[in-house]
């Protein structure tokens, strides 16, 4: 600085208890340490206010009378603003350029910190069990995030719950058992990606706003498949126990890469084929909607589980036979459990068929036939796109759970 | 051979003293320096363990100090003041009224009354009385004292005292009240003086506040140790700052005792110790 330069400000009649204080803060703050700022001014005992401060900070003050009489206030800046900062941490790049990766492994002393941030040394390590690069990274992660925020739809806006229709109490019956269904699938969607949600370091950003939104689907889509149960007065139907335990293998895979691939991979997969089945068949108009809308969701979080596993399994290619591994477990566990129960099964072919009748039903069955090849057909090209060869692709693609999700 | 320990006295006037003197002792731990600590309830207890061998060190408010002082030369003794925080010189007291009051100075306050904080606080009851005292105005006598005690025998350290002060002043129940000049800017900050409500009428002279007060016969290379350890205490240091933060202090600095006389002269004043460091107040419950 100038030495022939004397850095003065005047607070006037500014209390420095009310708002006073940024004006001597900024001051301060352009001066080095050890140098002087000169300040004047008006509001009652302003210096004496100062004077504690300065105390309180560590800067060392003279307050003096000028010769035409009011007081003036020598400040030499203490170090202790600046020692703060010493040892800090660079905490990465805030906005990702095209192709940029974020950092192979999180700093957990980088905290909750905006990734991009200067974090203080000695900020409290918080202990996010997901922060390496490749445990979770997809390149796109940040483009479906943007894209699933466009996407957002109002469950009371979108849906046309007033559409007339009506429904034989068959076909209304069997429309609320595969509600009922869908549901309890949809739980598990919620629950597997928010439980580790919580445990994706934030610096991962885009991963955790795509997460964020996927939970925020599932939320909604339990929502408009509750009120479609209940929109002519059903109550919920059956929950079998070999769903709920093919449902629970979900919740206890080993690792996020494992998780996302049985879960959405595999199961969402299965599932948009579903919902577009009851696009297609369904007998009102209202359950047609909700799962075209549903669908278009899930076909986000499919193409971000499978932008994560392609990272992952570029990273570390022999990562594939855990996913493998990770098939044939739950197929392991499932073995001895129901699969889908007969009661949904039968829903669904009685949606297909729309009457009972033993043509009607000959063509609804033939429709759920066509529905679970289809679905295994899916699950086929995407287990290929991520690198199995033809036979093993087949293989695992067969002893997915026949529960479908 | 077991590496002899130093003991400091805290007085426990708020539970983060806990976090404060256990992330002291890990520190020092780390430094290979064997140190622990006794809290107590109030520092009177705490003055009296400085004379009974049980304690090293006390950290002392400036009234503990006066006493400990008086009690060690009544017994041919002394003690020292071996560290302060750098919080802890040329504080101030004031007495502030409402800004619509007509009081405008010390002498205004005859027949009125002043709200002052615990009984044994020195910067908002006891020095505040003293420069009262010093402008010709005995506290009792030419106006009315209304203490707001809270937590006697913590000498003032808990804000409370202030704060209801601060509060009747507002609601009109005192004429003007006592504090300390960081809590007019800190209760100006955070609301419960608003801004512009209040006008500062006096100032106290410039006093000291806490200091690592020694007891008699405490071993020396000990406190040397300790002393040293404490000036090494750097804010830059993370592991050292919240600490640091936590005791309300930037750096440590050598105890001084040339900005206590005024407190000696208020305590002899009110009648609170004797020469000899008793307790001479009836009305002082700790």
């Amino acid at each position: 600085m100038d030495a022939f330069f004397v850095p003065t400000i005047d607070i006037d009649r500014l209390g420095l208890d009310e708002g006073g204080l940024l004006l001597v803060r900024r001051a301060l703050a352009q001066l080095a340490v050890g140098e002087r700022l000169h300040l004047r001014g008006c509001a009652p005992d302003w210096d004496l206010h100062l004077t504690a401060w300065c105390r309180q900070q560590g800067h060392e003050i003279e307050v003096h009378r000028l010769a035409d009489g009011p007081l003036e206030a020598v400040i030499l800046r203490g170090p202790w603003a600046q020692d703060r900062w010493r040892g800090a941490l660079e905490s990465g790049t805030s906005q990702l350029a095209k192709d940029e990766m974020p950092a192979q492994i999180a700093d957990a002393a980088w905290g909750l910190a905006a990734r991009g941030a200067t974090v203080e040394a000695g900020s409290p390590a918080i202990g996010f069990n997901l922060r390496h690069r490749d445990e979770i990274w997809a390149a796109t992660a940040g483009d479906l995030y943007r894209q699933a925020a466009a996407a957002q739809w109002d469950p009371q806006t979108a849906i046309d719950w007033d559409a007339p229709f009506d429904l034989d109490p068959e076909i209304e019956a069997a429309i609320a058992q595969v509600m009922t269904y869908l549901i309890e699938n949809e739980n598990a969607a919620l629950v597997v990606p928010a439980r580790h949600l919580g445990q994706v370091h934030p610096h991962f950003r885009e991963v955790q706003q795509a997460l964020a939104l996927q939970c925020a689907d599932e939320a909604r889509h339990i929502e408009v498949f509750t009120r479609r149960l209940g929109l002519r007065g059903h109550r919920p139907m059956l929950s079998t126990a070999g769903g709920q335990a093919s449902l629970h293998t979900l919740m206890q895979a080993p690792d996020f890469s494992s998780a996302t691939f049985l879960l959405s991979v595999l199961g969402e997969g299965s599932f948009i084929n579903l919902l577009n089945f009851l696009h297609e068949h369904a007998p009102d108009p209202v359950t047609r909607q909700i799962c075209r809308l549903a669908a278009r969701d899930e076909a986000r979080h499919v193409a971000f589980a499978m932008a994560h596993l392609e990272h992952r399994l570029t990273a570390q290619p022999e990562f594939l036979t855990r996913l493998q591994n990770a098939v044939e477990q739950r197929h392991e566990e499932l073995a001895s459990s129901a699969g889908l129960n007969e009661e949904v099964f039968d829903a669904l072919v009685l949606l297909a068929a729309g009457a009972l009748t033993p043509e009607a039903i000959a063509m609804g069955h033939g429709a759920v036939q066509r529905l679970k090849l289809d679905m295994a057909a899916g699950r086929k090209a995407r287990l290929l796109r991520l690198g199995f060869d033809a036979v093993q692709a087949q293989r695992l693609a067969d002893m997915h759970t026949r529960n479908f999700m | 051979m077991t590496q002899p320990t130093l003991i400091m006295g805290a007085v426990a006037y708020a539970p983060k003293v806990v976090t404060i003197w256990e992330g002291f002792k890990a520190w020092f731990a780390q430094q290979g320096f064997a140190f622990d600590y006794i809290l107590y309830s109030n520092y009177e207890a705490q003055v009296e363990a400085q004379f009974d061998g049980t304690l090293h060190v006390a950290w002392n408010s400036p009234l503990a100090w006066v006493r400990a002082d008086r009690m060690a030369r009544s017994r041919g003794q002394s003690v020292q003041a071996v560290a302060m925080r750098n919080t802890d010189c040329n504080l101030r007291s004031v007495i502030v009224v409402r800004s619509d009051s007509p009081l405008q100075s010390a002498a205004d306050l005859r027949g009125k009354t002043l709200g002052v904080g615990a009984i044994d606080s020195p910067q908002a009851t006891l020095l505040p009385l003293h420069h009262l005292r010093l402008a010709g105005l005995i506290g009792g006598q030419d106006f009315t004292v209304r203490r707001f005690d809270v937590l006697a025998g913590k000498h003032g350290d808990h804000i409370g005292g202030e704060r209801d002060a601060a509060l009747a002043l507002l609601a009109g129940e005192v004429d003007a009240c006592c504090m300390i000049d960081g809590n007019h800017l800190g209760f100006g900050l955070d609301g419960t003086l608003p801004a512009g409500s209040t006008r500062i009428i006096e100032r106290t002279a410039p006093y000291d506040h806490c200091n690592f007060t020694t007891s008699p016969d405490a071993p020396q290379d000990l406190i040397d140790r300790f002393v040293e350890l404490l000036m090494s205490m750097k804010y830059d240091d993370p592991q050292v700052r919240p600490l640091l933060e936590l005791e309300g202090l930037k750096k440590w600095k050598p105890g001084r005792v040339d900005f206590y006389p005024d407190l000696a002269q208020a305590v002899d004043e009110e009648g609170f110790y004797s020469a000899d460091g008793r307790i001479l107040r009836a009305d002082y419950r700790y």
